[in-house]
């Protein structure tokens, strides 16, 4: 907010302060040890999934409880995409992928919370887990299938070589932009949405009691906003056993 | 009127990147509606599909989203 502060006059709304990261317990410098308000929502999520998956296995019920039928339904679904997509080989690494999709879901839904606090909205925090996932997955195609893995990047079925090296050039790279479009896709949507929402947020402040026509926009734009959050988690685990399924079955 | 010509560029630049946002709309209607069509010829093959249809949308938004982010960086980092 380089110029536009203190302009006084017209809307005077910040959406984008709801994205500040601030220490919980008062001040303001951040040091990597600060408890702040991005920690403490994120540990909320895990709580929340440690809440739901503990809680819904725990009954084991032959007809289950409506905790124990979230829980079920989550793990089928997941489990289901996995297969398809990566196949049996993939269900090995099923587990880190549910944990994706479960954290992914949970800080995104916590982040609809009225004055709650997305993590998810913030690169940092996505870049780490894009990266992981692309470090990870480079390491599982090589190990799996050591110098071949870069079969992923020739075209053996281009008709000629002058071809198959520009494709192969343009699939390396398509290959190392990954973790970026990773990150972007899941932070700039949910950013996008919160911003939405916060600037509709101020039409509502300014107008006071006539506000009708805003808080009905809010309202839709919230119901957008929960479809948004489950389908950017499924997209970012989807993707994810994409890559997963290109690691452990290269070549084209 | 007065105001310096860089917060001006700011200004002109953030509103041009918002230009790419409708156009990854242009594209995700495109994929979302020759789904579509596409379902209504074989609705028993359509099931299978939605995977690959979410792949697609999310590779088409993202280059709006990334338009997204240099208008947010015009605004807010420069």
């Amino acid at each position: 907010m380089a110029t536009t502060e203190g302009s006084g006059s017209g809307l005077n709304i910040h959406p984008m302060d709801q994205f500040q990261v601030s220490p919980l317990f008062g001040g303001t410098e951040v040091h990597w040890y600060t408890p702040t308000n991005a920690a403490l929502w994120m540990l909320a999520a895990v709580g929340a999934v440690a809440l739901l998956m503990v809680m819904g296995s725990r009954g084991r019920a032959l007809v289950p409880s409506r905790g124990q039928t979230a829980a079920e339904v989550t793990y089928g679904f997941v489990r289901k995409m996995v297969e398809d997509v990566a196949g049996r080989e993939g269900m090995k690494y099923f587990p880190y992928i549910f944990t994706l999709f479960l954290f992914v879901l949970a800080t995104n839904m916590l982040a609809l919370i009225p004055a709650s606090f997305s993590p998810t909205s913030h690169i940092a925090v996505t870049a780490v887990m894009s990266l992981v996932v692309f470090v990870t997955v480079t390491v599982i195609g090589f190990v799996k299938h050591g110098a071949g893995f870069l079969k992923l990047f020739w075209v053996a079925s281009a008709p000629t070589l002058a071809l198959r090296i520009v494709l192969a050039l343009i699939e390396l790279i398509s290959y190392f932009v990954r973790p970026l479009s990773h990150s972007i896709r899941l932070a700039g949507n949910i950013m996008a949405g919160h911003t939405v929402l916060k600037v509709f947020a101020g039409f509502a402040g300014v107008l006071g009691a006539g506000a009708v026509v805003p808080i009905l926009a809010i309202t839709a734009i919230y119901g957008l906003e929960v479809l948004v959050a489950v389908i950017q988690a499924y997209v970012f685990t989807i993707l994810t056993v994409v890559y997963l399924n290109d690691a452990l079955h290269p070549g084209h | 009127m007065e105001g310096n010509i860089a917060e001006m560029g700011q200004f002109i630049g953030a509103g041009l990147a918002c230009l790419g946002m409708g156009f990854a709309g242009i594209g995700v209607g495109n994929v979302a509606g020759n789904f579509l069509s596409g379902a209504l010829r074989n609705p028993a093959a359509a099931g299978e599909q939605t995977a690959t249809l979410f792949i697609g949308l999310a590779f088409a938004e993202a280059l709006g989203i990334f338009s997204f982010l240099v208008a947010l960086l015009l605004m807010f980092a420069v």
